[in-house]
């Protein structure tokens, strides 16, 4: 019964999203007025998905093996929470969680958006409602989550182990809330194409559905490579999995956005750009679904080959993406021209970081996307990786943070003072920092030295904005911007010092031989085998020293029977000038084991730096929430009185 | 600036900065793509002596050797008609074994394949793509094209 409920709640939420459609067309065409009635089946229709996802996260926590999708993907030996946290680890399962962030947001637009106006409101009601039916159609059609088997094993064939880890069973619900929460703004942006109301209000009433999308995006794609970091074992933190672009494209997008946005929303500029990324943003987000769900991409997520499921979600995505550029062209070309601003302004910068940053993002785009084409074209296979992107999108990127210290330092519209002079500090960092790399690392790369180099100088161009004034009267926004400014910068800070300074052994060891890898010397004690619920394993236990205290590492190979694998545990222990990261392999004949370390200093300052860009993002996203509801209340004072 | 120059002027801005995006991926995809080859590509002499490709196919039964440091191994990867010998250092990843599909990344160095890094990270019912058509094809009967 559980899993019917859930089937039916989904086709129920399908003929709702069906009628929120007419409904637009209807509105748009008469002047009939039907924003209640939408708001109200909007949140019907989001509580329905979300009884759906509901009913699916419960067959999986009962392990209802008479699920195909809970057979498939599940064991009863399994620890509750990768029960539960497997309804998403697999395709049906994360696609109904797509689909229910999809029309929560839609849900959440009905509630919220009381200021924007009532007609664009219901056609972004109704764009969203079509970006729903299409979605639902393929849940339906192509990936029913609810299939019964019958009759009903008696135990499933659980969930490979690599996503049986706490990383993984938050990843997917934080990117996803990123990804979709994009739609909003692509329906906002629809809605204000069709009823031509571009103006400064829209953008205020779109910002925070971009911001809150923007943080997930963050978080999702930081929490992610820390995940790939630990669980895989390679001590690498990107690779440039395509799966991995599919979140890096919709983040590039949404930052740019974030940032034409407040030119609308501050000077009524940039109309038609700010509407063409938004559109572009959420295209970004499709894209990433296609890649990851329909397998073309040889990857850790590609789970399976099918070319209807494929074809299916390339139909959708060619529809959306045809449709809104299509009403793009037809109305963007009529849109009022925005309000002028000389070259040196505020404007332009955030102009030059829009095109840096659509630059980056179709260097991004065009290197996940060449293998699939030349093999269409020519059926010739090849792939693209680490050395495309760091050297065609890496200098663009240090070009990019080399302009944020500058930025946030110019005025709206016109800027007359001096701004370089304010930079002194800043350069006079970035230079010391230069210099010191070149006397004390000769050896490192360009790209990492460089790096360093931004790092230092954009550490502390970033907190200029807050200088000069006083810092607790600067509006919060204000602070989130030089929050996210600044965990850039240690962010940059961490790519590079890993770059430059990691340290690396591998070899065999006998138990009591001693290794040494950067400032550490480290000794096998012995190896001895573990268990857990559903695996068991070897675990060498490693003492590692460096002039203090010994700490003692336990890095294990695991084995799981359902399904049979294995996999490397890593144990990483962290110190406030970087990790020391172990990794223990197969033994030899001779009672040797193989042991990987790795000293890599300050790489923490990675994850450190995504976190601070996630919460800048959190501060701007209260301030103006907080802003609003202010002159929300001030405005309503003022017409009572 | 007339707001109608700026108009224009935002608008080349957006081409430039299209033309500048397609221009820089195509210079670095000309030499920076690695091609994926089977072993019969390699004995065919498709894949030029240094040249960062990828190889794949399936680990010969019986074809892993250690050597003596302890973390080299060697072994062949077949496509059915044609081997190639494969080096590589350090330790491999959880879904290597003996009769399993693969894929490695390195370069060709005399006749054996250097491996820098081996991709075999995917379940045990995961077959990569370019490997899904070549068993299919196998099984038909069909001899590989390229």
């Amino acid at each position: 019964m559980i899993a019917e409920t859930g089937l039916a709640a989904l086709w129920l939420a399908t003929a709702l999203a069906a009628l929120q459609f007419v409904l637009m067309v209807v509105a748009l065409r008469t002047e009939v007025a039907v924003g209640r009635a939408m708001r109200s089946i909007a949140v019907v229709q989001g509580a329905l998905t979300l009884l759906s996802f509901a009913m699916l996260l419960l067959v999986f926590a009962r392990s209802d093996m008479s699920v195909a999708l809970v057979f498939e993907n599940s064991h009863s030996a399994k620890p509750f929470i990768y029960k539960v946290a497997g309804a998403w680890g697999n395709h049906e399962g994360s696609m109904l969680l797509w689909v229910t962030v999809l029309s929560v947001a839609g849900a959440c637009l009905g509630l919220l958006s009381r200021r924007t106006s009532e007609r664009t409101v219901v056609a972004a009601l109704g764009s969203q409602a079509a970006l729903a039916l299409g979605f639902y159609a393929f849940l339906l059609i192509a990936s029913n989550p609810f299939a019964r088997l019958d009759p009903a094993p008696a135990e499933g064939r659980g969930l490979n182990p690599l996503l049986q880890d706490p990383g993984l069973a938050f990843h997917p619900p934080t990117l996803y809330l990123g990804y979709v929460g994009l739609s909003v703004a692509f329906s906002l942006a629809v809605g204000a194409l069709l009823t031509g109301q571009v103006d400064s209000r829209l953008a205020r009433a779109m910002r925070p559905w971009v911001l809150g999308a923007w943080i997930f995006l963050t978080l999702g794609s930081t929490g992610g490579s820390y995940w790939a970091y630990y669980e895989l074992g390679w001590g690498g933190w990107w690779f440039w999995d395509p799966v991995e672009n599919a979140s890096l494209m919709p983040w590039l997008a949404a930052t740019a956005l974030l940032h034409s946005i407040s030119v609308l929303a501050a000077r009524g500029a940039l109309k038609a750009w700010t509407m063409m990324l938004a559109v572009i943003a959420f295209s970004m987000s499709m894209v990433g679904t296609f890649l990851v769900r329909s397998g073309v991409l040889t990857s850790v997520h590609a789970f399976a080959i099918d070319p209807e499921r494929g074809t299916f979600l390339l139909a959708l995505l060619a529809i959306y993406v045809g449709a809104a550029f299509t009403l793009f062209a037809l109305r963007g070309a009529t849109l009022k021209e925005g309000a002028p601003f000389e070259l040196i302004s505020r404007e332009t910068g955030l102009v030059i970081n829009n095109l840096l940053l659509s630059v980056v993002l179709g260097i991004v785009f065009l290197g996940t996307l060449y293998p699939l084409f030349v093999e269409a074209v020519s059926g010739e296979k090849l792939s693209v990786g680490a050395p495309y992107f760091n050297s065609v999108a890496g200098p663009l990127a240090l070009v990019l943070t080399g302009l944020v210290g500058i930025g946030p330092l110019l005025a709206w519209r016109r800027e007359q003072r001096p701004v370089l002079k304010r930079l002194t500090v800043p350069a006079l960092l970035g230079a010391t920092a230069l210099v010191m790399t070149i006397i004390l690392a000769p050896g490192i790369g360009i790209l990492p030295r460089l790096g360093l180099t931004l790092a230092a100088y954009l550490a502390a161009a970033s907190i200029l904005p807050l200088i000069g004034r006083n810092p607790l009267r600067a509006p919060l926004a204000t602070w989130g911007m030089v929050v996210a400014h600044f965990g850039l910068a240690i962010a940059l800070a961490g790519m590079a010092a890993n770059a430059a300074f990691t340290s690396e052994r591998l070899a065999v060891v006998k138990p009591g031989e001693t290794l040494s890898v950067g400032p550490w010397l480290v000794q096998l004690q012995g190896v001895t085998p573990a268990a857990g619920k559903n695996w068991t394993a070897i675990e060498g236990e490693l003492r590692a020293t460096r002039g203090e205290g010994p700490v003692t590492l336990k890095p294990q190979t695991r084995y799981f029977s359902d399904p049979p694998t294995e996999t490397n545990e890593a144990a990483i222990d962290t110190f406030w000038n970087g990790q020391l990261y172990t990794v223990i392999g197969k033994p030899d004949p001779w009672g040797g084991w193989q042991v990987r370390l790795w000293w890599k200093p300050f790489v923490t300052l990675i994850w450190v730096g995504g976190a601070l860009v996630a919460l800048g993002g959190a501060l701007a996203f209260l301030g103006h929430v907080w802003l609003r509801r202010r002159r929300e209340r001030q405005w309503r004072r003022e017409l009572y009185a | 600036m007339k707001p109608k120059n700026q108009r224009l002027v935002l608008v080349a801005a957006a081409i430039a900065a299209v033309l500048l995006a397609v221009l820089l991926a195509m210079w670095g995809l000309r030499d920076r793509a690695s091609y994926f080859y089977t072993p019969a590509d390699i004995v065919a002499g498709k894949a030029a002596q240094g040249q960062a490709v990828r190889l794949g196919g399936m680990v010969e039964k019986g074809s892993v050797q250690r050597q003596k440091d302890g973390v080299t191994i060697r072994f062949r990867v077949t496509d059915g008609q044609a081997q190639t010998l494969v080096t590589y250092r350090g330790i491999v990843p959880d879904l290597f074994r003996e009769g399993s599909g693969v894929v490695t990344e390195g370069r060709l160095e005399q006749g054996t394949f250097v491996a820098d890094t081996i991709l075999a990270k995917h379940d045990e019912r995961y077959m990569p793509p370019e490997l899904g058509n070549l068993a299919a094809e196998h099984k038909a009967g069909k001899t590989l094209e390229r």
